[in-house]
């Protein structure tokens, strides 16, 4: 495995104290880099198909309101799977190989709808109702009146949830690493293969900052983007 | 002209919210809806403009069935005002103004620039136009929704209870502001409301439904009052309605007094010597009443200063020449010497009018309807007219 290879080097150049991460980090730069940008990828593709599949989802259970008690319930079970059963077991159900880098993603996924069709679903219904009742009598068809009127009103909520959902992506990811997958999970399998006979701290400190700072680095740039996109929430009377 | 053709509503529960109903809102008047929480009056409003889907019957816009016009189309061709506006929070001012312009593929620049004159026509400042909606007072927003409603210049408008949720003070304004907008603008306008006054004021017909969605009376304000057709009616319509029907009586000739008013910038001396019973009247340069001058019992040094504003009493309302029985019994009653001022439509003095010589011409109108209502019932029983109530003989 190439984590033994790369340790190997590990040993020789640096001291085992946590704060040697930084040249830990310098030492293996084009391995770490790659494992973060994995972990971009895997954290935020899922978000961005789990909202695809929630947007539907939630416009059901908000639409038709028995629905709602079904759907809800379901898709937050989902959430209760631990997570490293989930990355277990979809390689069978979806007919992947294990191992298969697909099977990251697709829990992630799971994850994702989970969290975010009860948050689509309880945004479109905190628009006001005589806002949807003005945008029908206006001369909005269904669909128009979605996108141009009910989501927008929506946007906040929305956000909130893809903030959590993100953030939390971007935890379960690394979890993915200890089983093999390439992300900067792995620099915490890296630092326990390493930790014998002593303890070895420099990539599991690495591993806890990246992945601190990658999460704070989404949860700004959505926090960012929702403050762009909804200039009329801070409009207040004065 | 909007014509309800024996238009039921019924619910899958069985609840009937509409029943039978027939009545037409005529082209370019105001029509009211009025009635108690559920007599199923904003059921029939939303039927208008197919919000809400008769169970049968059918409602004609001019000779169109809409049933057969798509809902889309035939909403965008009819303007909808509803409590609270209902505007949308994630667009300016502007752009709420716009909705149906931009709805129908207009031009963005086109359709702002027609945006921003009727945000002046209903009365707001154009710095109102890059805000959002939660940076206006309810009165504003009601304002804007107005101009919504108008933007795409339909023909028909439908208004939900537009000035409920708004202070007595603003409601006022708004109820004003939207007569002189019709005055302008000569819509077909359905109104619904649940408080009989604001029905009185704004109505050209008005309709009073009673719970189940049944027509209890369609009529004119004046005849509203002054006939409600049953106990349902006149409990409705409310105490008072006596004294609220001469607003609809026109005053006619009434017999006018001189006066010799005096002028601001005149001695008090002057005002004095031409004071009845110790009032005199005051107008400005444009001979415009501005109000009465108290004479008596004044120290000589005050009679040789010059009357100011500041002296007056403005107790007094005015009557118009034109106007009503009850401006001119308000103008008299009100009046601190008793002499009620009536002026030209231009707003220059006429005379002065006592409260006996309105009720004398009340009383004169009275027989007449008393007279009108015997030989209508006379004529009812198939009699010929008869001068006295034959319904009061033993």
């Amino acid at each position: 495995m190439t984590a033994l290879t790369s340790a190997g080097t590990v040993l020789a150049s640096s001291s085992s104290s946590p704060l040697a991460f930084w040249s830990y980090f310098r030492d293996h730069l084009h391995e770490d880099l790659t494992f973060l940008w994995d972990h971009v990828y895997l954290s935020l593709l899922p978000v961005v198909i789990g909202l695809l599949i929630s947007l539907p989802l939630g416009y059901v259970a908000h639409r038709f309101r028995w629905t709602y008690p079904p759907i809800i319930s379901i898709t937050g079970l989902l959430y209760t799977i631990p997570s490293i059963a989930l990355f277990v077991i979809v390689p069978p159900l979806f007919g992947l190989k294990a191992l298969d880098p697909k099977q990251v993603p697709i829990a992630l996924t799971i994850y994702s709808v989970a969290l975010l069709t009860r948050v689509v679903a309880d945004g479109l219904s905190s628009v006001p109702e005589e806002t949807r009742l003005a945008a029908t009598a206006m001369g909005y068809g269904q669909l128009r009146r979605l996108v141009g009127v009910e989501l927008p009103i929506a946007a906040p909520v929305i956000a909130a949830g893809l903030r959590v959902a993100t953030v939390s992506n971007v935890s379960l990811v690394a979890i993915a690493g200890t089983i093999g997958l390439d992300n900067l999970g792995r620099l915490f399998d890296i630092g326990i293969q390493l930790s014998t006979p002593t303890p070895y701290y420099p990539p599991i400190v690495l591993g806890i900052i990246l992945c601190v700072l990658l999460a704070l680095t989404f949860d700004g740039l959505i926090v960012f983007g929702n403050r762009v996109l909804t200039p009329w929430r801070r409009a207040v009377a004065r | 002209m909007i014509r309800f053709e024996s238009v039921t509503k019924q619910y899958p529960d069985g609840t009937v919210a509409v029943s039978d109903l027939e009545f037409e809102a005529a082209s370019g008047e105001i029509t009211v809806l009025v009635g108690p929480s559920g007599c199923g009056k904003t059921t029939s409003l939303r039927m208008i403009n197919r919000l809400i889907e008769p169970t049968s019957g059918r409602i004609w816009l001019d000779d169109e069935d809409t049933a057969k016009i798509k809902p889309a189309q035939l909403r965008r061709g009819i303007g909808y005002v509803i409590q609270r506006a209902g505007l949308f929070p994630h667009r300016t001012v502007l752009d709420n103004i716009a909705t149906v312009p931009l709805l129908t593929g207009q031009n963005k620049k086109h359709a702002r620039a027609r945006a921003m004159e009727l945000l002046e026509r209903v009365g707001l400042d154009p710095a109102f136009a890059k805000r959002y909606p939660a940076q206006l007072s309810g009165g504003q927003q009601q304002r804007v929704g107005v101009a919504r409603a108008l933007a795409a210049d339909p023909p028909v408008m439908l208004l939900d209870e537009p000035f409920s949720a708004v202070d007595p003070v603003v409601r006022e304004q708004l109820q004003n502001e939207f007569l002189r907008l019709q005055a302008e603008l000569h819509k077909t306008i359905v109104f619904v409301t649940h408080d009989i006054d604001e029905a009185i004021k704004l109505g050209d017909k008005v309709a009073v439904l009673r719970v189940g969605g049944r027509l209890a009376q369609f009529a004119t304000p004046a005849e509203l009052l002054s006939r409600p057709v049953d106990s349902f009616v006149a409990g409705f319509v409310g105490r008072d309605r006596g004294y609220r029907a001469l607003g609809f009586a026109e005053a006619g000739a009434l017999p006018l007094s001189g006066e010799s008013p005096a002028r601001l910038g005149e001695k008090v001396r002057a005002a004095r010597e031409r004071a009845r019973d110790d009032w005199a009247l005051v107008v400005d340069a444009e001979q415009r009443p501005q109000g009465w001058l108290a004479v008596g019992g004044l120290p000589d040094d005050a009679l040789d200063g010059e009357i100011t504003a500041d002296l007056l009493n403005l107790g007094g309302t005015l009557a118009r020449e034109s106007g009503t029985l009850r401006e001119a019994l308000d103008a008299a009653l009100s009046s601190p010497s008793g002499r009620g001022v009536i002026v030209h439509d231009d707003g220059t003095f006429a005379g002065t009018v006592s409260a006996s010589q309105v009720l004398a011409r009340i009383e004169e109108r009275a027989a007449g309807v008393r007279r009108e209502a015997v030989d209508a019932a006379a004529a009812e029983r198939g009699r010929a007219p008869a001068g006295t109530w034959a319904g009061d003989e033993p």
